[in-house]
């Protein structure tokens, strides 16, 4: 195994056993990256010095004799929506070009203190608005299997940049399927949390009761990994949960023997391609052979999830990007009165897809139309949110496809509700605000498909497990993009 | 047609958005579309449902009001696109 495709256990032990030092690892990395991001653009921002002198740091307590941390000098990419000290955080959005925050976000801290090299910031669809990262501000990203190919959005710098070895583990966010459609477009492991397991402090603000921050790895002990550090109640973040963190190592075992699996048959409905359909049927006999017990079940209420987050997202964006005005941050057009100079920067600054989002919001909460649209997506909430708590009286883990396409062409999707529909397997777990991993699965015309599973609220352990047993049992996270085998073949 | 060109102007002022009139034209059919695509939620009987404000059990959090560090003054100002006398400065509100 190369250095480029290490796992981050297998990293960790060679930095221990002083084989490599965090600088040479950060390097070689770094000297990868140059390399891929002509074609890739994962990334809006890299932050070399800064992660050499970090790497410096790890190496000195090497040296001095120092135990060091799991993920210690371990080089890692965050999505460039959460905050980072010193270093821009733009959302992909012009209103945001210049910003430099004043302060790190929870999850920066907590992986600055574990002793993490951050090596840049991702690419994304503006405000996490999308599911291609063609609404990027600035350049959309390739996904790494075919240049052609979207990555998929809105966390698609990050999952393109996991896929493409670019970095060992990335953070993303995820509002309907942001880390999770990404991660399957690009063949990697993208773990939604539940809402509250992460605090979403210095986490800029799509959909306040929607959004989650989570890992995306190259495989589910990774994951596992990177949850211990992000997770945990943190008083900064008033929606943050006070729960007792497990070690979610643990939970890595290979045995789903008498695991109780549903398979809700409305996610196998309308738009599911069939070479995507055969994949995932192929994950349900891996786990039947492994000696789950998978059973069809419903969830009668799916069908309105998607309008219902569209209006729930949008009205919460609406009120959430009020704040752009030119006054204290972000960008300014020149004006005569305030106004004018609201109005200018917010037109000059905000992309399509983002001014679309704030009018549909801005409709839905008007006066006359908020009990019609707003309450009444959030009735339709309770009933989603009711469907899965009935299904899990019943089953311990449910699975689906986590999107019912492969990745798109760049430019293929146009219409923005055809686009919306693309996240239908998604969005229902974050109206009910579930834990839900995606994970490799296998590959339809030589592109990687999705599988989804979902878990009870704070039942990450047993996501996990279920995660793991299938990618032990499976190949399909081992397959990297070819022009990638020569790139890491020549490493280490 | 559910929305006028005319309701997507009045959206896009209070929205603090300018549109061209090409503009105008693509939002406003966005939203019909949109909005009749939701329009599938009033299929659906609610009356005896409770909307969810929160979809997990957390509870009103209360702090001591005690005054504590905050960030400092020119850190909160260095984004900011004018300053003045260790304020953010505006155009002006009056005309």
């Amino acid at each position: 195994m190369k250095l480029l495709n290490m796992s981050l256990a297998a990293l960790h032990r060679l930095l221990k056993e002083k084989k490599i030092s965090s600088t040479e690892l950060t390097k070689e990395f770094l000297r990868h990256i140059q390399k891929a991001e002509p074609n890739l653009r994962s990334f809006l921002t890299i932050t070399e010095e800064i992660a050499l002198r970090k790497a410096e740091e790890t190496d000195k307590k090497i040296a001095g004799q120092q135990p060091i941390g799991i993920l210690e000098g371990i080089p890692m990419a965050l999505k460039d929506n959460i905050c980072t000290e010193g270093i821009p955080t733009t959302c992909a959005s012009r209103i945001l070009e210049n910003f430099v925050p004043p302060y790190d976000a929870t999850v920066t801290e907590k992986l600055k203190e574990a002793g993490t090299v951050l090596v840049g910031k991702l690419n994304m669809d503006e405000f996490a608005m999308g599911s291609t990262t063609e609404n990027s501000g600035f350049y959309p990203t390739a996904n790494p299997w075919d240049f052609a190919r979207v990555p998929g959005g809105s966390s698609g710098g990050s999952a393109a940049a996991v896929a493409a070895r670019e970095v060992p583990f990335a953070l993303g966010s995820d509002t309907g399927g942001s880390i999770r459609q990404p991660a399957a477009f690009c063949g990697v492991v993208g773990l939604k949390p539940t809402y509250g397991a992460v605090s979403r402090y210095g986490l800029v603000a799509f959909a306040s009761s929607l959004d989650q921050i989570g890992p995306l790895t190259k495989t589910v002990e990774d994951s596992a990994l990177v949850l211990n550090i992000i997770a945990g109640h943190d008083p900064k973040d008033s929606t943050s949960v006070p729960f007792i963190k497990p070690d979610y190592t643990q939970y890595l075992e290979n045995n789903v023997k008498d695991m109780k699996i549903g398979v809700p048959r409305e996610f196998f409905a309308q738009g599911l391609k069939p070479e995507v359909q055969t994949v995932i049927e192929e994950a349900v006999r891996v786990y039947e052979q492994l000696g789950a017990q998978v059973e069809e079940c419903s969830l009668p209420h799916m069908e309105y999830a998607l309008p219902a987050y569209y209006l729930i997202a949008s009205a919460e964006c609406s009120s959430n990007l009020a704040r752009y005005d030119g006054v204290r941050y972000g960008y300014r057009a020149k004006a005569e009165d305030m106004i004018d100079m609201f109005t200018t920067s917010r037109t000059e600054g905000f992309g399509q897809e983002v001014k679309r989002r704030i009018m549909l919001g801005t409709y839905a909460l008007s006066s006359g139309y908020y009990d019609a649209y707003y309450a009444k997506a959030q009735k339709i909430r309770t009933l989603i949110k009711e469907d899965f708590e009935q299904a899990f009286t019943k089953f311990d883990v449910l699975l689906s496809p986590t999107t019912p396409t492969i990745a798109y062409r760049l430019g293929e999707k146009t219409d923005p509700l055809a686009l919306y529909l693309g996240d239908v397997y998604t969005i229902p777990i974050n109206l009910a605000g579930l834990p839900s991993i995606s994970l490799p699965a296998g590959f339809a015309d030589g592109m990687p498909v999705g599988l989804q599973l979902i878990g009870k609220h704070f039942a990450e352990g047993i996501l996990l497990r279920a995660a793991y047993t299938f990618e032990q049992n499976t190949e399909h996270h081992k397959k990297i993009p070819a022009w990638l085998e020569e790139a890491s073949k020549n490493v280490f | 047609m559910k929305i006028t060109e005319k309701d997507v102007e009045q959206l896009a002022t209070v929205s603090r958005l300018e549109l061209t009139a090409e503009d105008v034209s693509a939002y406003t059919k966005y939203l019909n579309t949109a909005l009749d695509y939701m329009d599938k939620l009033k299929k659906l009987d609610t009356s005896k449902v409770e909307p969810a404000q929160q979809v997990l059990p957390v509870k009103n959090v209360f702090r001591e009001d005690t005054v504590e560090a905050s960030l400092e003054k020119e850190l909160a100002l260095a984004n900011a696109p004018e300053v003045e006398e260790g304020s953010f400065k505006v155009p002006r509100i009056v005309l």
